[in-house]
């Protein structure tokens, strides 16, 4: 298999949840590679979590088509397509089935029937993973929401999906909280085998993103890279989104005559940047 | 109404196994009509010390003083309702304590049980509906059939409908999108300006913070940790970290720029604009600071 | 905040009876519910005292444990034995209190009864002292696997006992949070008239039970997600084993057993 072949595929895709409702998403088509990290961005009822749920067929389009590791999801095939996509949802309290942190990482495992012996070796690695090793026998009350989402995301690593969607899953956590799943999410991207999915409506969240897609009114509004989605900033505005200090700052720059070429995503590169233009002067 | 603390302590679930201190020896003076922010991480104690400012729970030791209410230790509180009309909190996701049939009768529950005359329940319902940003058609609405956002707003409605003095915010914009944090916090400030309120907001946000705040006290383990303007407070970064706490992005920034540049740029609160202002001027000036 | 919550009263420890299997707890009270009505002498007492007794100084449970467990039941206990004082007039009259007389048929009566009682309670609160919620769970899934044949659905019945103990602590927190918010606006719930208060329950009932089934709705959402598809095919993580030390324990109370019927008359 090479590694840019397509592991997921929305070709089309309108939803909506009854006749008389308006449309949730609107022919919307995107791709998604193999060891791809692309974040969806939007405001909150722009449709984006909608899209997490199409995709291992929670919910299923009225138009349009949805196809996940070259199956296509439909009823006879959502059981195959969730064993590709794994997703951890936005509420810590309410996706946590077991009574003990291992119990809830072997919920997963134990309906797909794997024997005991693997489930122990997994569970294992799936906590290092995310580092979480010493909680193994921890009620879900004890552990904090940072804690509780990266046991999630430990659940749904421990049977090796292709996709790992993560639909606002910061979204309910303290700052503190907030960094360590990402700083999670991002070291497991550099270590395994895993396409990822981040739905949110931080843009701090995005930076790390090989690919953004935006979206507003159920449509896909834009697609590009976050150093040109940053550049875009009366834009996100308008679709109410928020602008990062960064960007702002750079605009304001460049405002007042600082020739700023390359759209900075951190402080670094500001600051590198201006270094830069400091010495030539 | 002016808010004082003297060295308060709270002890969670007193005489049994489980006890430990939420609040320790705390001491603070809130003087009536400022915007304090309290910050902390989670479980330094910012919920259990709101609690205290309506009577939700009583101290252990030390003194609560609410404006002429006293809640102390050893006093069984009196009057509990009646500071409860004074003092108005807006819980974490406070659209979790909805229940009427319709927004109106959501809205006018606390008026009423704080004895308000039919009329004017009316008036309040109409004006608080107003200043959360929600048109008059939603009153005969359900609330249960309203947005994440807009059931947010009419819990907020119901607070502002009791007409407090003191209005308590418990991280109100968590879950909320960008615009919608924006837009709720504008409204809490204009709310707090033009009804002359004491506000109190717990949040996580140093950004908040610094934008909306006179007065910043930061919690550690139940104490005081730290207390002033907020741009005193927040330009030191290294007691921050120390309890798990950031400083603002543009404080980050401007620590940054000055320890690259040698440079002693303030922090004062300025606006991305002025701070880049403040740069060009440096990088123009060529290398005369040097 | 509620960090400190402990579900039921488990003690948590590594003692023999904690390492038992709970299928030969449960086995083992249910068995010795029905002989405790089968002593009926001075031995035959003894001998299910002295199991009782030994089975708590192994279990390494502290003793506060084990009475705040009989609390609530010491009432009970103590108007048996009183009840039985006063109704039974057999045997000799042993001593008089006013113009009341107390036989020595009452007190033997008396003592016997309440002293069942005790042992029944001590028994079974050795059970929950020493085993979690969720072992008894397993247990019970594990005891009930022949109705399978007859389509019960042990499975279903167990997952949901164990989601039902996983949400405890989250709905204790959850009806906290919502009565303050209402007490907060008004609402009083410790005092006024009957009408009142029943009334002040509504504000706190409505909101936890939409939350509770947004909850519902969110973990079927989550579980679906994550290939659960009911118990057919299901491995389990947790498992329950027969050891040695079970063996051993059926040994010894086979002899109780046997010792009861030896002594009794």
């Amino acid at each position: 298999m090479s590694s840019n072949e397509k592991l997921v595929e929305f070709r089309n895709v309108s939803f909506r949840y009854g006749a008389e409702q308006p449309w949730v998403l609107k022919n919307c088509s995107f791709e998604i590679d193999r060891e791809e990290w692309v974040a969806i961005i939007g405001h909150n009822g722009s449709g984006k979590s909608t899209i997490a749920k199409l995709m291992n067929g929670l919910l299923f389009p009225q138009e349009g088509e949805i196809y996940v590791a070259g199956k296509k999801v439909q009823e006879d095939t959502i059981w195959d397509v969730r064993k590709d996509v794994g997703m951890v949802f936005q509420n810590p309290d309410n996706q946590f089935v077991g009574t003990t942190v291992q119990d809830d990482v072997a919920f997963g495992m134990e309906n797909r029937g794997f024997p005991r012996e693997e489930m122990l070796q997994r569970l294992d690695d799936v906590l290092h993973a995310v580092g979480m090793v010493d909680y193994r026998l921890t009620e879900p009350h004890r552990l904090s929401g940072g804690q509780k989402q990266r046991i999630a995301i430990a659940s749904v690593l421990a049977v090796s999906p292709k996709v790992l969607i993560l639909d606002e899953a910061t979204a309910m956590l303290d700052p503190r909280g907030r960094r360590d799943i990402m700083q999670t999410v991002a070291h497991l991207q550099a270590n395994k085998d895993v396409s990822l999915l981040t739905i949110t409506h931080d843009l701090q969240e995005i930076v790390q993103a090989d690919r953004v897609i935006v979206m507003n009114e159920g449509q896909v509004w834009d697609e590009s890279h976050p150093r040109e989605l940053f550049s875009k900033q009366d834009d996100l505005l308008a679709i109410g989104l928020d602008v990062p200090f960064i960007a702002s700052l750079a605009k304001a720059l460049k405002q007042t005559g600082i020739p700023i070429t390359k759209e900075p995503l951190n402080h670094e590169e500001l600051l590198e940047e201006l270094w830069t233009l400091h010495s030539r002067t | 109404m002016d808010i004082t603390f003297e060295n308060v302590s709270y002890i969670y679930q007193q005489h049994s196994p489980f006890a430990h201190k939420a609040i320790d020896q705390l001491s603070f003076h809130i003087p009536s009509g400022t915007f304090v922010a309290i910050v902390g991480h989670t479980g330094s104690g910012k919920s259990t010390l709101i609690q205290h400012l309506n009577g939700l729970v009583q101290p252990t030791a030390g003194k609560v003083k609410i404006g002429d209410f006293e809640l102390t230790a050893e006093k069984k509180p009196k009057h509990l309702k009646q500071l409860r009309s004074k003092v108005g909190v807006v819980f974490q996701y406070p659209e979790h304590q909805l229940f009427e049939e319709t927004v109106a009768k959501d809205i006018s529950f606390g008026p009423k049980n704080f004895g308000v005359g039919d009329s004017e329940i009316q008036r309040r319902v109409t004006e608080a509906l107003q200043a959360v940003g929600l048109s008059a058609d939603y009153v005969e609405r359900s609330p249960f059939d309203l947005s994440g956002g807009q059931m947010r707003r009419v819990a907020i409605a119901g607070v502002l409908a009791t007409k407090p003095n003191v209005l308590v915010l418990d991280e109100p914009t968590a879950g909320l999108d960008p615009r919608g944090q924006k837009e709720m916090m504008e409204m809490f400030y204009e709310r707090h300006r033009s009804e002359q309120l004491t506000t109190i907001l717990v949040t996580h946000s140093m950004e908040d913070a610094v934008t909306y705040a006179d007065h910043v006290i930061i919690l550690n383990k139940g104490s005081k940790y730290m207390e002033g303007k907020p741009e005193e407070v927040f330009v030191q970064k290294e007691a921050l970290q120390q309890v798990q706490l950031d400083v603002p992005e543009m404080v980050a920034f401007i620590n940054r720029w000055n320890e690259k540049f040698h440079t002693k740029l303030p922090f004062t609160k300025q606006s991305e604009r002025e701070l880049a202002t403040a740069i060009t001027a440096v990088l123009k000036g060529g290398k005369s600071h040097e | 905040m509620n960090n400190a919550m402990v579900i039921g009263q488990y003690v948590p420890g590594n003692s023999v009876v904690h390492r038992l299997d709970p299928r030969t707890k449960i086995t083992i009270i249910f068995i010795f519910v029905f002989v405790v009505f089968l002593a009926n002498n001075v031995w035959s007492y003894t001998i299910l005292t002295v199991f009782a007794l030994l089975s708590m100084i192994t279990s390494r449970v502290p003793l506060r444990f084990v009475l705040k467990g009989l609390t609530p039941v010491w009432f009970l206990i103590i108007f048996t034995f009183l009840l039985h004082v006063i109704i039974t007039k057999e045997g000799d009259v042993v001593f008089e209190i006013f113009t009341f007389q107390v036989y020595s048929g009452g007190l033997i009566q008396g003592f016997a009864i309440s002293m069942r009682f005790f042992l029944l309670i001590l028994v079974t609160s050795l059970l929950t002292l020493t085993t979690t919620p969720i072992e008894i769970t397993d247990a019970i899934e594990s005891m009930l696997q022949p109705l399978k044949k007859v389509k019960f659905p042990v499975h279903e019945l167990a997952l949901m006992m164990s989601i039902s103990l996983r949400f405890i602590p989250t709905l204790l927190q959850e009806t906290d949070k919502i009565s303050k918010a209402q007490a907060s606006r008004g609402v009083d719930f410790r005092t006024g008239k009957l009408k009142d208060r029943i009334q002040a329950v509504v504000p706190l009932l409505v909101p936890l039970f939409v939350s509770a089934f947004k909850r519902a709705e969110e973990l079927a959402m989550a579980m679906e997600a994550r290939g659960y598809q009911g118990g057919e095919g299901r491995t389990k993580l947790r498992e329950l084993k027969f050891t040695k030390l079970d063996v051993g324990i059926y040994i010894l109370f086979i002899f109780v057993i046997l010792g009861l019927f030896f002594t009794r008359n």
